[in-house]
C-alpha cells in the first residue's frame, strides 16, 4: 500500500458522521459573505445596500489575478457591508443579506441529470472555472484557475485527485465520493481536458473502503482515470505529501509548485464544484460541511449555502452541547479555533469540530526531553525542537538556515510531542518572521 | 634533576613554538580599527538595546566616527551628557534630541474590557496577535502577554497584574525603542516627554466604528471628535475612527481630558485636581498650568 | 458570557503521550533486570536499588523545592528512573553512604545544576557512576557471586568474565579458557553491577521499548552491531589473546548500556543518522576500552565521551529533508 515517504502520524479517526448521508440544511435568516475567504486579494463587493439578489447573483468580483468572485447563495436584499469577525478572528468586510424566499437566477440548470458530455475547450473550461469563484475546497482555499494555468514552458503530466481526508472526524469528502461519484468523475475528466493531461489519479486513504469500492467502478467508464489506495496516514492530504504518495516525486521546496514535479492537484470537492460550474452553470455558492463532535447529538453531513452562520449547522445536528470548549473550523490537525458560533461558513469550511472543555485545553507543558519524537514525525525532514527553540530566542538567521520556510504546519510534531510543548506556536511565528525578512530582501534586490 | 631539566626543556619549547604561532597570527590577521570606536564605546552606556538604530554600542561608536556630524545620531539611553561626551572625543558638534518615554496607548484593563475568549497559546503577543484579535472583543488592544517587558533591558515596563496591562517606569524608562518594536498592536509610543514631564495622550488605538469600539471597551476612544472641538491648539486630530493628540502641537491646556465621554484621553504628571466631580472647577486649574510653564 | 470559547492555534488533538509515560515506560522495562537482580543478590540488591531510588527522588525534590524554590519535580519519574539505572549500575554489596553520595552527584551535580530535565549534557546515572568508580575504584570494582541472597556487605566476592578478559589480553594465555559459556553469561549466573549479569532480561526491556515506541532501534542495535564486529575481528585475528564477541555482547555492561543508558532521550542524538554515528562510536570506544585500556569496563566511559559529541552531532547530522530542501 502507498504512502508518503518520510514522517506522519496516525492520529485516532474519529471519523463520527462517516455513516450519515449528506442531507440540506435550510435557509439560514441572514446570510454573511466575508470578502477575504480564499489565498490572494479579497474580493471586491459589486452590490450595494439595498440591492436585490438572486441565488446565484454575482455579488463580489476577483481582484486581480489571485483572487476569486463571490456569488450569493441566497435571494433577498443586501442589508449592509460591514466588518464582521470571521474564522481569522478578526473583523474584515463582508456583504450581509438579508434572505427573502428562494430566487434562483435563470441561467443555473438545477435538474438532477447528470451531464457527461464535454463540448468546451480547455481555454473555455478554465474560463468558467475562474468566473464561477472556486478555490482549493479542501480547506487552503488557493483560487482553482490558477493552479491550471501553469507557468510558461512547464507542461502538466498527470492530475492528482485528493479524496484522502486525512484529517480526524471530516467526512465531507467521504461523503460526498459516495453520493456523487459520476459528478466528480465528469469534473476530474474536465480538470483532465483544462489542463491537457491524460491520466489523473485519485488518492483515497483505505479508512473509506466503500469509496474506494464505488469510484473504482465508476472510473472504468471514464477514460484515463485510475483510483489510488493509500495506507492512512496524516498528512497525506498535504500536496507535497499526496504527490510523493501517488506518482512516487519529490517536490522540492518553495518557491517551486507542483507543476515542477508535473502534477495538478486538486480536492475532490473541487472537482465536484469544477463540474456543476461548467456543466451545470451553477456557480460555487453551497458545500458540503461535515458537522461533528464527540458530545454532539447527532454528527452529520450537509450541504449548506456559504453565509449560513455555524449556529444553524450546529442546531441542526443537535444544538451546541452544555460543555462545548472549543469550536474549530476545519479538521482537528489543521482547523482555526473560532470564537463565537456566529461565523459563516464560507468557501473553505470543510468541517465544523465541537470541543469539550476537557478536549480543549492544552496539557501542561513541561521541559523538552530532547527525546527526538518530534523529529522522527515530521513529513518535511525538519527538527520542530530546533526551529521552534531557535524562534523562541528569535534567533531568525538560524530558523531560515534550518529551512522553516518549508515547514507545512501540519502539527504532526505537536500531535505527538510528550512534552505538549507548543512547537507549531513558535514555529509559526518563525515563519511569519523568516517570511517578512525575505520579502524585504526580496524587495531591495 | 633530569627529571625536572626535561620537564622544564619540553615546556619551554612549547611556550616558544605557541609564543611564534601566536605573534605570527596577530601580525598576519591583524585588522585596523580607529581607536577613536573604542574611545567612544567606553562612553555609551553599554546597554546595546539597539534603540539607536545601530547592532549594539560599538556600532553605534562606529558610525559616531565615521559620520560627517552627529545631527542624525543620537543614544536614547546616554542622552545629551553622553552625546556631548562623544562630540568631545571627535571633536564634533553635539546636537541635543528631546527626550522622550514609551507610552502604552491602551487602557483596556480587565475591569474595562470584558473577556469574551480564553486564549490558550503560548504567552507571547507576536503569536496571540498572529492567532486572532484577542480575549476581548477589541481586535486592536493590549494583548497583554508582556513581549514588551520580556524585551526591556532596563527593567522599565512591568506587567500590572491587576489591570493586565503594562506599564512604563519613567524614570528608568531610556525610550531605546525595543517594546515599541515589539509589541505587534504599535500600542507603545514613544513620546516627548513633555515639559515638567506632563503629556496628555489618547490611551486608545481601537480604530473600529464607535458603536463597535463603545462595546468592546469601556475607555475606548469612539471618534466622537468632543476633544477636536475643545482643542484651542487644533493639536487633536481623528483618522480611522481614532483621535490622536500631535505631542508637538499639545500646549497641555488639559482641555480635553474632561470633555472625552470614555474618559480616554489621560493626563500624567499634571498637578492633582482639587475637586474632582465638577467640571467647571477642574478646567481652570488645568489651564492655569501651562500658562505657568510657557512663561518661563 | 457563559461560554468563553477556548481559542489556540492548531492543532487541536494531542497523541495522549506524556513525559511519565515515556519514564514509567522505561522503568516497566527495566523490571525484567531487577528481577533476575533479586534472584542472584537478594537483600543486597534490594538495599542497594531502594537506597538510589529513594535518595535520587529525596535529592530532587529537597533541591527544587529548598534552593530553586520552584514546584517540584519528582512525580514525572525520572528522578525514580536514575536511581534505578545508577542502582543497576552498581555492585550489589556496595555500602549505604557511597550510594548516596553517588545519587547526590547525578541528581545535584549532573542533572539539576545543568538545567534539570531536558538541560543535563550528560546521563545523569552513567555520570553517578563514572563518579563512584573513580573515587571508590575499590568497593566499585568488587563483585560478590551470585546467589548469596542473604547477605549484603558481608558478600563473598569473585572475578568477573571482564576481569578475566582483561587478564587475557594483557597476556595471560589460560585466563580465557577460565571463562563462563555464553549461554549462562546470556540468563546471567555470572558476577557483576546489580542490573547487567542478564543480557536476556534486557533485552526483553528492549523488545517492549521498541513495541510501545519509547526508543528506536538505531542506538541499541548500532552499539550492539559494532561490539560484535569489531570484537569479532579482534577475535579473528588473535583468539588466545581476545575473547569471542558473543562473551564481549553478554558480559559487563554492553546491554545495560546500549538499551537504556546509552538511548537516554536527553544526551543521545535527535536524527537517526545522528544515532547511528553515535552507537557505532561508542560501540568501537568500548572495545577499545576493554581490550587496550586500563579499565576493564569501557561501555560508560564511551557512552560518556559520546554525550560529549551529541551537541556536535546533532549540529551538523540533519534528517533526510523532504524534496532534498537545503541542498545548493
Amino acid at each position: 500500500m502507498k504512502t508518503f515517504s518520510i514522517g506522519g502520524v496516525h492520529p485516532s479517526e474519529n471519523k463520527l458522521s462517516a455513516g450519515s448521508p449528506i442531507s440540506v440544511l435550510d435557509l439560514p435568516k441572514q446570510a454573511i459573505f466575508p470578502l477575504a475567504q480564499h489565498i490572494g486579494a479579497p474580493a471586491t463587493a459589486i452590490v450595494k445596500r439595498g440591492d436585490v439578489v438572486r441565488v446565484g447573483t454575482k455579488i463580489a468580483d476577483a481582484t486581480g489575478p489571485v483572487s476569486a468572485a463571490i456569488y450569493s447563495s441566497v435571494s433577498g436584499k443586501v442589508s449592509k457591508i460591514e466588518n464582521v469577525v470571521d474564522a481569522s478572528g478578526y473583523a474584515k468586510p463582508a456583504i450581509i443579506i438579508d434572505v427573502e424566499g428562494d430566487e434562483w437566477e435563470e441561467s443555473i440548470d438545477r435538474s438532477a441529470e447528470l451531464k457527461k458530455d464535454i463540448s468546451l475547450s480547455a481555454e473555455e473550461i478554465i474560463r468558467k472555472i475562474k468566473e464561477a469563484g472556486i478555490v482549493g475546497m479542501g480547506g487552503a482555499c488557493f483560487p482553482a484557475h490558477v493552479k491550471l494555468m501553469p507557468p510558461p514552458g512547464l507542461k502538466a503530466e498527470y492530475l492528482v485527485i485528493n479524496g484522502v481526508e486525512c484529517e480526524p472526524y471530516l467526512t465531507a469528502d467521504h461523503r460526498l465520493m459516495l453520493e456523487k461519484a459520476d459528478e466528480i468523475m465528469v469534473g476530474v475528466s474536465l480538470l483532465m481536458k483544462a489542463i491537457g493531461v491524460k491520466e489523473a489519479f485519485i488518492g483515497i486513504e483505505n479508512n473509506k473502503p466503500d469509496a474506494i469500492a464505488i469510484m473504482s467502478e465508476k472510473s472504468k467508464s471514464y477514460t484515463g482515470i485510475s483510483i489510488v489506495p493509500l495506507k492512512v496516514q496524516y498528512p497525506q492530504g498535504g500536496e507535497k505529501q499526496l504527490i510523493d504518495a501517488v506518482l512516487g516525486r519529490q517536490l522540492p521546496p518553495p518557491p517551486a509548485i507542483p507543476i515542477h514535479v508535473g502534477a495538478v492537484v486538486q480536492n475532490v470537492g473541487t472537482a465536484f464544484a469544477v463540474y456543476e460550474a461548467v456543466q451545470k452553470n451553477k456557480p460555487l455558492f453551497e458545500r458540503v460541511v461535515t458537522i461533528t463532535g464527540k458530545a454532539l447529538k447527532s454528527p452529520s453531513n450537509y450541504l449548506v449555502r456559504m453565509g449560513t452562520p455555524m449556529s444553524q449547522l450546529i442546531d441542526a445536528a443537535g444544538g451546541l452541547p452544555e460543555d462545548t470548549g472549543k469550536i474549530i473550523g476545519g479538521g482537528p490537525m489543521m482547523g482555526k479555533a473560532l470564537v463565537s458560533t456566529e461565523i459563516p461558513i464560507t468557501k473553505g469550511s470543510s468541517g465544523v469540530l465541537l470541543m469539550t472543555k476537557k478536549e480543549a485545553v492544552r496539557g501542561e507543558i513541561m521541559p523538552c526531553i530532547r527525546c527526538a519524537k518530534c523529529v522522527g514525525v515530521c513529513p518535511m525532514g525538519l527538527e520542530p525542537y530546533l526551529l521552534s527553540n531557535l524562534s523562541a530566542k528569535s534567533n531568525w538567521e538560524r530558523v531560515e538556515k534550518e529551512l522553516v520556510m518549508t515547514c507545512i504546519e501540519c502539527g504532526s510534531c505537536q500531535y505527538t510531542c510528550p512534552s505538549n510543548r507548543p512547537l507549531v506556536d513558535y514555529i509559526r511565528l518563525g515563519k511569519n518572521v523568516v517570511g517578512g525578512i525575505i520579502r524585504a530582501r526580496n524587495a531591495k534586490k | 634533576m633530569n627529571l625536572i631539566l626535561i620537564a622544564v626543556i619540553s615546556l619551554g619549547v612549547v611556550a616558544l613554538i605557541s609564543a611564534v604561532v601566536l605573534y605570527a597570527a596577530s601580525k598576519k590577521f591583524a585588522v585596523y580599527e580607529d581607536p577613536r570606536i573604542a574611545q567612544v564605546a567606553e562612553v555609551l552606556p553599554q546597554a546595546n538595546c539597539g534603540g539607536c538604530g545601530f547592532p549594539g554600542c560599538s556600532g553605534f561608536a562606529a558610525a559616531c566616527v565615521k559620520a560627517d556630524s552627529l545631527e542624525k545620531l543620537n543614544c536614547p539611553v546616554g542622552g545629551a551628557p553622553t552625546m556631548e561626551q562623544v562630540a568631545k572625543i571627535l571633536g564634533k558638534e553635539a546636537t541635543s534630541a528631546e527626550p522622550q518615554v514609551a507610552v502604552v496607548r491602551c487602557n483596556g484593563s480587565c475591569e474595562n474590557r470584558p473577556r469574551i475568549t480564553q486564549y490558550d497559546g503560548v504567552k507571547s503577543c507576536a503569536i496571540a496577535h498572529a492567532t486572532y484579535g484577542g480575549e476581548t472583543a477589541c481586535s486592536y488592544g493590549c494583548l497583554g502577554c508582556g513581549d514588551c517587558c520580556t524585551v526591556c533591558n532596563f527593567d522599565a515596563i512591568r506587567m500590572n497584574p491587576e489591570t493586565g496591562l503594562p506599564e512604563v517606569d519613567e524614570n528608568k524608562c531610556t525610550a531605546c525603542g525595543a517594546c515599541v518594536k515589539a509589541c505587534p498592536r504599535t500600542i507603545i509610543e514613544l513620546r516627548p516627554k513633555g515639559k515638567r514631564n506632563r503629556r496628555m495622550v489618547v490611551l486608545c488605538v481601537n480604530k473600529d466604528k464607535g458603536a463597535v469600539a463603545n462595546k468592546a471597551c469601556k475607555v475606548s476612544c469612539i471618534a466622537c471628535g468632543k476633544c477636536v472641538k475643545a482643542c484651542p491648539f487644533e493639536a487633536i486630530e481623528i483618522n480611522n475612527n481614532l483621535a490622536y493628540i500631535d505631542p508637538i502641537k499639545c500646549k497641555l491646556c488639559g482641555k480635553c481630558e474632561p470633555e472625552c465621554p470614555k474618559s480616554a484621553i489621560q493626563s500624567f504628571n499634571f498637578p492633582p485636581k482639587k475637586a474632582k466631580p465638577t467640571t467647571e472647577e477642574s478646567t481652570p486649574a488645568a489651564t492655569t498650568a501651562p500658562v505657568a510653564e510657557t512663561s518661563h | 458570557m457563559a461560554n468563553k470559547f477556548v481559542i489556540s492555534l492548531s492543532p487541536h488533538v494531542h497523541s495522549g503521550d506524556s513525559v511519565k509515560n515515556n519514564m514509567y515506560g522505561v522503568i516497566i522495562a527495566l523490571i525484567p533486570a531487577l528481577l533476575v537482580s533479586l534472584w542472584a543478590f537478594g537483600l543486597g540488591s534490594a538495599i542497594v536499588t531502594l537506597t538510589s531510588v529513594l535518595s535520587c527522588v529525596f535529592f530532587e525534590w529537597c533541591i527544587t523545592k529548598y534552593i530553586l524554590k520552584k514546584p517540584s519535580t519528582i512525580m514525572d519519574g525520572s528522578a525514580v528512573l536514575t536511581g534505578l539505572l545508577l542502582a543497576f549500575n552498581l555492585p550489589s554489596n556496595l555500602p549505604i553512604w557511597i550510594i548516596v553520595l553517588g545519587a547526590l552527584f547525578a541528581i545535584g551535580v549532573v542533572k539539576i545544576s545543568f538545567g534539570g530535565l531536558g538541560s543535563n549534557l550528560f546521563n545523569p546515572a552513567l555520570a553517578g557512576r563514572i563518579f563512584l568508580l573513580i573515587s571508590f575504584p575499590v568497593q566499585m570494582t568488587s563483585w560478590p557471586q551470585i546467589g548469596q541472597i542473604s547477605s549484603y556487605i558481608d558478600a563473598t566476592t569473585e572475578a568477573t568474565p571482564l576481569a578475566l578478559m582483561k587478564m587475557a589480553a594483557k597476556g595471560d594465555a589460560t585466563a580465557l579458557d577460565k571463562l563462563p559459556d555464553s549461554l549462562s553469561l546470556f540468563l546471567g549466573s555470572n558476577p557483576g553491577s546489580l542490573g547487567e549479569i542478564s543480557a536476556l532480561a534486557l533485552l526483553i526491556g528492549l523488545i517492549y521499548m521498541l513495541w510501545r515506541k519509547i526508543i528506536t532501534w538505531h542506538i541499541p542495535v548500532s552499539i550492539l552491531a559494532t561490539v560484535a564486529v569489531f570484537s569479532g575481528i579482534m577475535h579473528w585475528i588473535d583468539p588466545t589473546k581476545f575473547a569471542s564477541p558473543l562473551v564481549h555482547l553478554f558480559t559487563g555492561g554492553i546491554m545495560l548500556g546500549a538499551i537504556f543508558m546509552a538511548t537516554d532521550y536527553v544526551t543521545s542524538p535527535m536524527t537517526h543518522k545522528g544515532m547511528l554515528i553515535y552507537g557505532v562510536a561508542i560501540g568501537v570506544l568500548t572495545v577499545l576500552i576493554r581490550l587496550f585500556g586500563a579499565y576493564p569496563e569501557g561501555v560508560s566511559f564511551a557512552i560518556f565521551i559520546m554525550n560529549a559529541f551529541t551537541p556536535i552531532i546533532n549540529t551538523y547530522c540533519k534528517p533526510k529533508r523532504f524534496g532534498g530542501a537545503g541542498k545548493k
